[in-house]
């Protein structure tokens, strides 16, 4: 289980969040929605440990881990964008987290998270030769691959065009339940985040303004910004 | 909750003591010697940095207008047209670039053009043309010729098109091909020590005649200090100048080369034909006249007062290694630094580096031998001479592959360390692979440095560490047919291996080879 405690996080001396809290449950989905520049991505930087945070704890299974640096927190994070390595192939980018945790049966591990996102046979291709919805794929895949304990995903179908989006957003919801993963979805689409996720926590200007099921927000929103966001 | 960055600490310490011993060190010693002993009162001293300094602006702003009007030519047909041979002018071209200083002080000589201030224009000219033609023809062949084209259509003629909008957009281009120019020419050292005779001395060559000749070293550390000035303040006005015309204007991708007809295709040949065949004629000569006599087999022979001229190879080449390997090490290690992103210390940083690039190699020679008897007396040691050279290459190790570093989008780096790569994990895998390559023509580029380095070798090299160019400026320095017969061969082999390896550069290096 996740817990977020009432955390800031500044850069470049600009508040960026303000006491930000948020629990995720096993095995929950939870999207944070919201408008561009609310501080999303950042939460999501600041939970994988790119980001310091200023005050507040991050706790996972009621451990902090804020003082832990990102390649030892074990959790997975799809970049907006992707971020795939260039120089490498299909088979090398979705093996890279394995091959950090040292496994031993890479290839098999990756050709069974390459099936999960519908991409068997793609490892020995170069990822600029794919697809914007085949890089989702991959970059999915590559998140999934070390089974981390934590999911996160930020803005994972941002790049994409409508008809693919409407696809790809019940296949990766799909994939995500399949294995029953905890995971923190970022977007700032409605219905993408009502599709995704089990919860969803409102995001506006660094602080989270409201969280809860989509009809509890509809019944109750808190103010008239969340109630039209919603809507 | 900051994590310190002891990596970062690690990563830094190496280029950091290696520039803090060998570089700014040696600068304190020779900024104390100079102020110390500092007699401004007496007017011979004021007299004579007055000549010098004179001499060394004048001949620098001389030698920038002539470059710029020889490269001019050959800079309008490959910025212009496209045509048959075009890729392979723009190489000939650069080849007197590559050359070390002391190869093209030979070249003249054998010219027979001494002890004239024509001799040193003529060279200065024949070295730089490179520079500009490279430099501006990149940005020309790349501006938008819509706007050429919109000129035209609203009444310009050809002539006022260039004069009112080619060239005021290619002033960024021009600034930097006339700063580099300017202070390669102001700090010109081989060329003018070997084609000035004892009537014209740079500071450089000044310096060097202080310090080595009349071992009178506070006045060669005031020379010094005059000489840093300068530099600095030209670089100075040069970033200014960058900070100020910073690309505002959108460039084309590609370039726009039309198919040269009619009279321009006269004008491409004349242009091409004549500045090659102008930059030919020292190198040709050169060669010629060292295959009147048997100068290459006297390179075998022993000599009581140089020695075994053809040791100096075996030498070169050793310490070029030792120099390449280090300066791969230090400057990746630095660039890795400059692109961490740890705020003004990397930029600071990176203004360190590269300030061995705007002292003159004189400075950094004479700083050695100033300075490196603490603590312990290291200024007879041969391994000075490729640190020396390490010192001039590291900041083109860190100029070639900064870019690429800066290119990895930040998030791959990410990406890698929330898939569980700790930060050396993420170097290795992420960093190394994608700049591997630069380093490799960043580590060539510090071979051919060392190669040719003359001007800190002069002041360092001992009998037993004798290098290429300095056994040449020996047998120069000698009278007789039979030693500048031989300086000539051993000129014409560190011409064909400098050559050599710039060729396998270019051959790894993908676009194009614009930026100094």
């Amino acid at each position: 289980m996740l817990q977020v405690e009432q955390i800031d996080v500044v850069i470049d001396s600009k508040p960026i969040l303000e006491n930000v809290s948020l629990e995720v449950a096993d095995g929950e989905i939870v999207a944070v929605l919201g408008p561009s520049g609310s501080g999303k991505s950042t939460l999501l930087r600041a939970i994988a440990g790119l980001v310091d945070v200023a005050t507040g704890d991050i706790e996972w299974d009621g451990k902090t881990i804020v003082a832990v640096p990102p390649h030892k927190r074990g959790f997975g994070l799809m970049f907006q964008g992707y971020a795939l390595f260039p120089h490498m192939t299909v088979a090398q980018n979705v093996g890279f987290g394995l091959k950090m945790s040292g496994h031993h049966d890479i290839d098999a591990e990756v050709e069974e998270a390459l099936s999960w996102v519908g991409l068997e046979g793609f490892g020995p291709r170069q990822v600029d030769s794919l697809s914007g919805g085949e890089q989702q794929r991959v970059a999915l895949a590559r998140t999934l691959a070390p089974r981390p304990d934590l999911v996160m995903l930020d803005e994972p179908l941002g790049a994409l065009d409508r008809n693919l989006r409407q696809k790809l957003v019940t296949d990766t919801r799909k994939v995500l339940e399949d294995r029953a993963v905890t995971a923190l979805v970022v977007t700032h689409d409605r219905d993408e985040a009502v599709a995704l996720s089990d919860r969803l926590a409102l995001m506006r200007e660094g602080t989270i303004v409201q969280i809860g099921h989509l009809d509890e927000l509809l019944a109750h929103p808190v103010d008239d910004w969340v109630a039209g966001f919603i809507s | 909750m900051r994590r310190v960055r002891w990596g970062w600490v690690a990563v830094a310490a190496l280029p950091v003591l290696f520039i803090g011993y060998f570089f700014v060190y040696p600068l304190i010693r020779i900024l104390t010697l100079g102020l110390a002993e500092l007699n401004v009162g007496s007017s011979g001293l004021e007299a004579r940095l007055f000549r010098v300094g004179w001499f060394t602006l004048w001949q620098a702003t001389v030698s920038t207008v002539l470059t710029f009007l020889a490269a001019a030519p050959l800079t309008w047909a490959v910025s212009s047209y496209d045509f048959r041979g075009r890729r392979i002018a723009l190489a000939l071209a650069t080849v007197p670039f590559v050359l070390p200083t002391v190869v093209v002080g030979t070249a003249f000589v054998a010219l027979d053009w001494t002890e004239s201030i024509g001799a040193i224009l003529g060279a200065h000219v024949f070295f730089n043309v490179a520079v500009v033609v490279r430099t501006v023809s990149t940005l020309w062949a790349r501006i938008d010729p819509r706007l050429q084209e919109a000129a035209r259509v609203l009444g310009a003629s050809e002539w006022e098109v260039f004069k009112r909008i080619t060239l005021p957009l290619l002033r960024p281009a021009m600034a930097a091909a006339a700063s580099i120019v300017f202070l390669f020419t102001f700090t010109s050292f081989g060329v003018v020590l070997i084609l000035g005779g004892f009537r014209y001395a740079t500071l450089e060559v000044e310096i060097y005649r202080q310090a080595v000749t009349f071992f009178d070293l506070p006045l060669a550390a005031t020379l010094a200090i005059v000489q840093m000035v300068g530099v600095t303040g030209a670089l100075y006005w040069y970033s200014r100048y960058q900070e100020r015309t910073a690309a505002s204007w959108t460039l084309e991708r590609g370039t726009n080369l039309r198919r040269p007809r009619g009279r321009a295709r006269v004008g491409v040949l004349v242009a091409t034909v004549g500045t090659l065949t102008a930059l030919a004629v020292p190198l040709s000569v050169l060669v010629s006249r060292s295959l009147t006599g048997p100068f290459y087999e006297a390179l075998f022979r022993e000599d009581r007062v140089v020695g075994t001229p053809i040791h100096s190879i075996r030498n070169s080449l050793l310490f070029a290694a030792v120099a390449m390997a280090l300066a791969t090490v230090i400057g990746m290690l630095a660039a890795t630094v400059i692109t961490g992103r740890v705020g003004p210390l990397s930029r600071w940083f990176d203004l360190t580096l590269m300030l061995p690039l705007g002292t003159s190699a004189v400075t950094i020679g004479f700083g050695f031998i100033v300075a490196l008897d603490w603590p312990v007396d290291l200024r007879a040691s041969i391994w000075l001479v490729p640190i020396a050279h390490t010192l001039v290459a590291v900041p083109f190790v860190v100029r070639s592959t900064v870019p690429t570093l800066r290119s990895v989008p930040p998030q791959t780096r990410e990406a890698a360390a929330v898939l569980g790569a700790s930060p050396l994990r993420v170097w290795r895998e992420i960093d190394l692979p994608m700049v591997s390559r630069a380093a490799l023509v960043g580590s060539a580029f510090a071979f051919v440095i060392s190669l040719g380095e003359f001007g800190a070798t002069s002041f360092i090299a001992r009998p037993a560490s004798t290098t290429i160019p300095t056994m040449i400026f020996r047998l120069l320095s000698r009278p007789g047919e039979n030693s500048f017969g031989m300086a000539m061969a051993l000129s014409v082999v560190l011409a064909v291996v400098t050559a050599a390896v710039v060729m396998a550069i270019d051959r790894a290096r993908f676009g194009e080879l614009g930026s100094f």
